[in-house]
């Protein structure tokens, strides 16, 4: 390949602007942040409330007792299999997504902008629609094979989005300075592009493996067990939660390794510009010969993620038997669906502006520490969530809310809490602090500060949070089953109950009604990664430190 | 943004309210809505819920679950439970209820209009339909004259590969009790052990999973109860059916009948209704939507007969073991637990 250097010339206000953002990550804000600081502690206690019940359930049925509930075979070859999938699911996501990523941001693949929204638009079908879908085309998809297939396509775009975004937002300079300096094509593509990319690429897989440690209705239309799925079952047979509290603690740790290990591997370098702040015109990779080759690529993908799921609802629709299960109406449950979905959005960004904040403008290690221990919900699966808030509901509230709407909503803004926390925490990042200093020196009180300049600086962030929270609810099951008020039901919950009674040609439509309902905001969110870092290589949005 | 924010929450609170009122259902015109909650499949259910609406004016507000996670909220909530009645696919789940101290005694009439054999032995329950347990195959992987014929040879070693069943499925621990009375406790486990092995990767979490692996050829076959055959072949057409059902031998302890039941709950504010509600389902009428509707559930009152086209209720010939004796289902579940299938 020939390289090709371009100059461009970098305008006055380029130059300004960078300097006022760059500024904006290091100052420090002096002032003591009380209101954020308790806004934040009583975020993370509503957020600490699942790990609450699990100690005190499990401390009930006593350490010994745990102790040996945990110490069986069984958990050993539950370890195995949870273990094995995540371990290939997170590698072939990586993978996946960061070329994915690479061929829409440095290529001139044909269509880019049609792909760029075509491999998004997965992250819109429920893991166990993708698995529905799959597992009812071919006996083949069943088992560990079935699970790594469905699961890679249903969450590769987690790692596509942030290293898409990073790609965008790096410098091309650094990768013509290695060739320039006598690396090969591929030498370069390995030390200098994944090497700015690799921050967003572990941050993906950070999500990644969280999501599968407590993904439940997928690997059950799969018949795989994990963790999750026995936490299910001696739920659901135990009448005495005490083993499953035990399995969810081990799951816990589980997510604690991931965690750690998500945060020694990112290491402590920094990665920046070679050049002032102004982006260096990108000049695309050619592909050549390999461009079909790497289009058939994509429509595999493609039609993988998207194109069987869609289809085999379609399918069904048409060719399954008689309606056998009366149930409430796809409008209704599209209703209560975007409802509850709408809010948990809402709860769950506002969650999530006064942490951003804190961990962004009051930089300190116990922040960071607290913010990273969120992340931890992310890990336990929706069915402990929904089990304890209806605990701490029955137990000393008087059964206050129990199976109400807001302990649903609220059970989904614990879950979906972190994603929120992600998205938020980007456009804070890049808010210049300097403008909310400026507002106070003309005499701005600090609350309309906020509204006035903070909010409107961040709204990118809040949008975000608000669809991906939105879009993940939609697509929620095993709390809503618990915590869903009597008579009500989500396109979710309907689709399992036909789903599970082998209704197929009743449980289709409400597959799509949710992959429709999802794609917008899906959309939204695929604009929001888009837009996002103009600056700094290592700024993606879910690559936080 | 302000506006952005303005809109969403106005959104917001719009469409809960509309949620809320879509979901409130009680009260209105001071006729009584009464809660049920339903760990029974949905086709039998929803038939029997609306007819007993129209004939009664009395509301019917349905949670559906697992029953045994119906049975773990319903002892959660303890006196504030909001359930007035249970109705449950297996009697353990109302055994175990009943042993607590949760249910109230039913009406004399109500019991009286199923065999006694088919209800609570201390009246707190009854008896509303039943299936029986059996194994589904595939003809394609293994001939009808390789099937074990009795339940204890499933752990026999030539199966391994070929077997699958669901060990958290509230249908098998019945099975697992029978074996256990009939062989005892060790030769009970020593069988657990072997059907574990011959599984392998084939355990399923329920039945219908099951039934679907072995009709799409996964595996050879599996235990599950008969209707989920018979419904498999109504929801999916019978041209894409590529299993059939094998009975054990008479009077074999893994030939058993599973009685489906329903209860009124002790915390229920609304006991009159509650009662009237478990009267309709053995009433005549409700008994006769069971035989007709495409759940394929035995009608056990008021002497209907099911009008599917399955092996007539009284030509089964089960283990004669009772309600008493499968119990809360706590034996089996300690059991599947030494064995670590659980």
């Amino acid at each position: 390949m020939r390289v090709v250097t371009v100059s461009t010339p970098l305008p006055a206000p380029a130059l300004r602007r960078a300097a006022t953002e760059e500024g904006a990550t290091v100052t420090r804000n002096k002032r003591r942040p009380v209101a954020l600081l308790a806004a934040s502690v009583f975020v993370l206690a509503v957020l600490v409330l699942p790990l609450a019940f699990l100690l005190t359930e499990a401390g009930g049925a006593g350490v010994s007792n745990v102790w040996h509930l945990i110490w069986r075979s069984l958990t050993a070859s539950l370890l195995w299999n949870t273990v094995r999938l995540t371990v290939v699911v997170t590698a072939l996501c990586a993978v996946i997504g960061t070329l994915a990523a690479y061929g829409v941001e440095r290529t001139d693949l044909p269509g880019r902008h049609v792909w760029a929204v075509l491999v998004v638009v997965p992250f819109a079908i429920p893991d166990f629609v993708v698995s529905f879908g799959w597992s009812s085309l071919s006996t083949w998809v069943q088992g560990f094979r079935g699970a790594v297939l469905v699961m890679t396509l249903a969450v590769y775009p987690l790692v596509y989005l942030p290293v898409a975004a990073s790609l965008r937002g790096a410098d091309p300079g650094q990768e013509e300075i290695a060739r320039s300096l006598g690396a090969s094509g591929l030498e370069t593509f390995f030390r200098v592009t994944l090497g700015q990319a690799r921050r967003a690429i572990l941050g993906g897989c950070l999500l990644v493996a969280l999501l599968i440690l407590a993904e439940y209705g997928a690997f059950e239309i799969l018949g795989y067990q994990t963790f999750t799925t026995e936490i299910f079952s001696e739920f659901n047979v135990g009448l005495d939660p005490a083993t499953a509290c035990a399995l969810s603690l081990v799951l816990v740790v589980l997510s604690l390794v991931v965690l750690v290990g998500e945060g020694a591997s990112r290491g402590g370098g920094r990665l920046s510009r070679s050049g002032p702040g102004a982006q260096r015109v990108l000049v695309r990779k050619k592909l050549g010969r390999a461009r079909l080759f790497v289009l058939g690529a994509y429509a595999l993908l493609v039609l993988g993620a998207l194109g069987v799921p869609v289809g085999s609802c379609v399918y069904w629709i048409f060719e399954g038997g008689v309606p056998a299960v009366a149930g409430i109406s796809l409008g209704s449950a599209a209703l209560y669906t975007v409802a509850y979905g709408l809010g948990a959005a809402l709860v769950a960004t506002l969650m999530a502006l006064p942490v951003a904040l804190l961990v962004v403008r009051h930089p300190a290690r116990l922040h960071f520490l607290l913010e990273r221990t969120t992340f931890l919900v992310l890990a336990i699966p929706g069915l402990v969530v929904a089990l304890a808030l209806s605990y701490f509901s029955t137990h000393y509230a008087g059964g206050f809310a129990n199976q109400s709407a807001p302990l649903l909503v609220l059970a989904y803004s614990i879950m979906f809490f972190p994603l929120a926390l992600v998205c938020v925490r980007a456009s804070v990042a890049q808010a210049p602090v300097g403008l909310d200093e400026v507002a106070g020196s003309l005499g701005v009180r600090r609350l309309p500060a906020l509204f006035r300049v903070t909010l409107p600086l961040v709204a990118p962030g809040l949008g975000a949070a608000f669809c991906l929270v939105f879009l993940s609810a939609v697509t929620e099951l095993t709390a809503t089953l618990i915590l869903i008020p009597i008579n009500a039901a989500t396109l979710a919950t309907q689709f399992w109950a036909y789903q599970q009674n082998l209704s197929y040609a009743q449980a289709a439509p409400f597959a799509l009604v949710i992959i429709a309902v999802a794609a917008v905001p899906s959309y939204v969110l695929g604009r929001f990664f888009d837009r996002l870092p103009r600056r700094g290589s290592a700024q993606a949005p879910v690559v936080v430190t | 943004m302000r506006r952005f924010l303005g809109l969403a929450t106005v959104a917001v609170l719009s469409l809960a309210t509309a949620a809320c009122t879509a979901g409130s259902h009680s009260g209105a015109g001071g006729h009584v809505t009464i809660t049920l909650y339903n760990g029974q499949h949905l086709q039998t259910t929803d038939a029997l819920v609306t007819a007993f609406e129209k004939a009664t004016g009395i509301g019917v507000a349905v949670r559906s679950n697992d029953e045994d996670v119906l049975d773990a909220e319903i002892v959660a909530e303890g006196s504030r439970s909001p359930a007035d009645v249970i109705l449950t696919e297996n009697s353990p789940a109302l055994e175990y209820l009943q042993a607590k101290g949760l249910l109230s005694p039913l009406d004399r009439a109500t019991l009286a209009r199923t065999p006694r054999r088919f209800s609570s032995p201390q009246a707190d329950w009854v008896g509303v339909s039943a299936r029986v347990s059996v194994l589904i195959y595939n003809p394609g992987l293994i001939h009808k004259a390789a099937l074990p014929t009795r339940v204890i040879d499933l752990a026999d070693s030539r199966y391994k590969g070929e077997l699958a069943f669901a060990p958290d499925e509230t249908d098998f621990q019945p099975v697992v009790t029978s074996v256990l009375r009939t062989y005892g406790r060790a030769a009970t486990l020593h069988w657990l052990d072997g059907i574990k092995a011959n599984a392998g990767s084939h355990i399923y979490p329920d039945n219908e999973a099951i039934s679907s692996a072995v009709n799409r050829g996964i595996v050879a076959f599996g235990v599950v109860n008969q209707y989920y055959w018979y419904r498999m072949r109504a929801e999916i057409g019978s041209g894409n059916i590529h299993s059939e059902i094998a009975y054990f031998v008479p009077r074999d302890p893994g030939y058993v009948i599973d009685v489906s039941g329903a209860g009124v709950l002790r915390s229920s504010t609304h006991q009159a209704a509650a009662q009237r509600f478990v009267a309709f389902l053995v009433s005549k009428t409700a008994q006769e939507i069971i035989a007709h509707s495409i759940s394929f559930e035995y009608p056990i009152a008021s002497g209907v007969q099911s009008a599917q086209p399955e092996t007539p209720f009284g030509e089964l010939k089960p283990n004669p073991i009772d309600i008493a004796d499968l119990g809360t289902g706590a034996q089996a579940i300690a059991l599947l637990h030494e064995v670590q299938l659980l």
